[in-house]
């Protein structure tokens, strides 16, 4: 509450992490609450497994519907949207999904940084990106991305992560608008709700 | 005011895309945009130039140019009995009744390296009704066809996909349908003889026989709505009565026009039949 938002309203939630990341996944998402009216999306590296095990794990601790991420698919709002294993994920400029099987960026697929610069380019200053816990680099050229994009940089402080590669090259590469703790930014991201009602309104 | 390199980005593809049609034919403008942008920047790159903008005087000068960019732009990444379960499921429900057939025509839809339709004709073979099927396999990238058309693979290939091949129902060893040698596994002449490599565009060209079955995986998601819909309408009228079709595991033809079409067979693995027909 006491981070004042002089931020353009933010209209999407993007959350990338590696290893360790479906515990902060559950720290963070069960605290957004019911009335959430902004999408969120998930890419997280987990094995090519035919079935999504994170989608399963998250719906039964989350107050928001928890969905993979369909191909031709429309964002939708106040629903946790989670990449398909061994997809790559993309969102296009009309609030769309799309899925590639190209090779893996950064030795994963789905990737971090190829969600977030679509990301970027369909949300721009709109979307705030989440990088948690990781054991490489993946996602840090996202994020540069989003920041070029004029979007808005969140990154867990590494002392609270699992593995703390990933959040610190991205603090490293002096992108991160905020370092946080998982409580930290799951109240942040529910300010952004209450700020974009406050946009809705006036 | 400075623009920002996104906009940027954006002009350079709409002018990559603009050339490649007027200039070869080529019209990528309803494939899935933010893929598309991925894969000509990693083409651009890939060719030595410094942006998309500097590709294009050789894009526009020189025709020979034209092989290498397709080829760049369908990135094939494809292995043998990938989702072995889907094959699994071909052998156990498709096959028995495509086997009442006097003859099978199957179109391979975007084939890439040759991988997958290697997979599918050894299963075929191993069900006994390979002698009796013609496999069209088409793509647009000639380079792909023709390494596909060769049909030499990795020797380690074969072995590292023997799980699959297994899990997938094959009943004998997956190197038995190779010669292997000097670290090579070259497909047997008696599964190559069978399948037809052609050049074949889904965006501009059409119907050019009809089949039993269509395989097309992991092609419909580079495309938008509007081009899925153009090529389940190419897939549903080559496609016999009673005739088959198998999408990529992430492949969904529940929004498109073509879904009336097509009845699922088994949803989950994107196997459909296309309705309409008694037989």
């Amino acid at each position: 509450m006491s981070d004042r938002w002089r931020h353009p309203a933010i209209k999407a939630i993007a959350i990338g992490c590696s290893a360790g990341g479906l515990d902060v996944l559950h720290v963070i998402l069960p605290l957004l609450p019911a009335d959430f009216a902004l999408p969120v999306v998930v890419v997280a590296h987990i094995g090519p497994s035919a079935e999504n095990l994170i989608v399963g794990a998250l719906r039964r601790d989350c107050l928001l519907p928890v969905v993979e991420a369909e191909e031709r698919m429309t964002v939708t709002p106040g629903t946790i949207h989670v990449a398909p294993p061994d997809y790559h994920l993309l969102v296009e400029a009309d609030h769309t999904f799309s899925l590639s099987v190209d090779s893996k960026v950064n030795n994963s697929r789905p990737s971090i940084d190829v969600f977030l610069a679509s990301a970027a380019d369909a949300w721009g200053s709109g979307l705030a990106a989440v990088l948690l816990t990781g054991a490489n680099c993946d996602g840090v050229g996202g994020m540069a991305a989003v920041k070029a994009a004029d979007g808005f940089c969140i990154v867990q402080d590494p002392a609270t992560a699992y593995a703390p590669i990933m959040p610190q090259s991205a603090i490293d590469a002096g992108i991160a608008d905020r370092v946080l703790t998982p409580e930290g930014i799951a109240a942040l991201i529910v300010s952004f709700h209450s700020s974009s009602h406050k946009g809705a309104v006036a | 005011m400075p623009a920002k390199s996104a906009s940027i980005h954006s002009i350079e593809l709409d002018l990559f895309i603009e050339a490649m049609t007027r200039r070869h034919g080529y019209d990528f403008s309803n494939y899935a945009r933010a893929s598309l942008k991925r894969r000509v920047a990693g083409l651009a790159q890939k060719l030595g130039f410094a942006s998309v903008a500097e590709l294009l005087p050789r894009l526009l000068y020189d025709g020979d140019l034209l092989p290498e960019i397709l080829a760049g732009l369908s990135v094939p990444v494809t292995k043998m009995f990938r989702d072995p379960m889907v094959f699994k499921a071909m052998v156990e429900t498709l096959l028995p009744m495509l086997a009442t057939y006097p003859r099978l025509n199957i179109w391979q839809a975007g084939c890439a390296t040759g991988e997958e339709v290697y997979s599918l004709a050894i299963l075929l073979e191993e069900a006994g009704l390979l002698h009796k099927a013609q496999i069209y396999a088409t793509d647009i990238n000639d380079a792909a066809l023709a390494k596909a058309e060769e049909g030499i693979f990795p020797a380690k290939m074969v072995e590292e996909h023997a799980d699959n091949y297994l899990h997938a129902g094959g009943t004998r060893t997956l190197a038995s349908h190779f010669s292997l040698g000097y670290g090579f596994a070259k497909v047997s002449g008696a599964i190559k003889d069978h399948i037809s490599f052609a050049h074949h565009n889904l965006v501009s060209d059409g119907v050019f026989c009809e089949v039993n079955l269509v395989v097309c995986r992991n092609v419909l998601i580079y495309f938008d709505r509007h081009l899925q819909d153009r090529v389940l309408g190419l897939f549903e009228t080559s496609l016999s009565r009673g005739g088959f079709l198998c999408l990529g595991s992430k492949e969904n033809i529940a929004f498109s026009a073509a879904a009336p079409h097509f009845t699922p067979v088994n949803a989950a693995l994107r196997l459909y039949k296309k309705s309409g027909g008694t037989s």
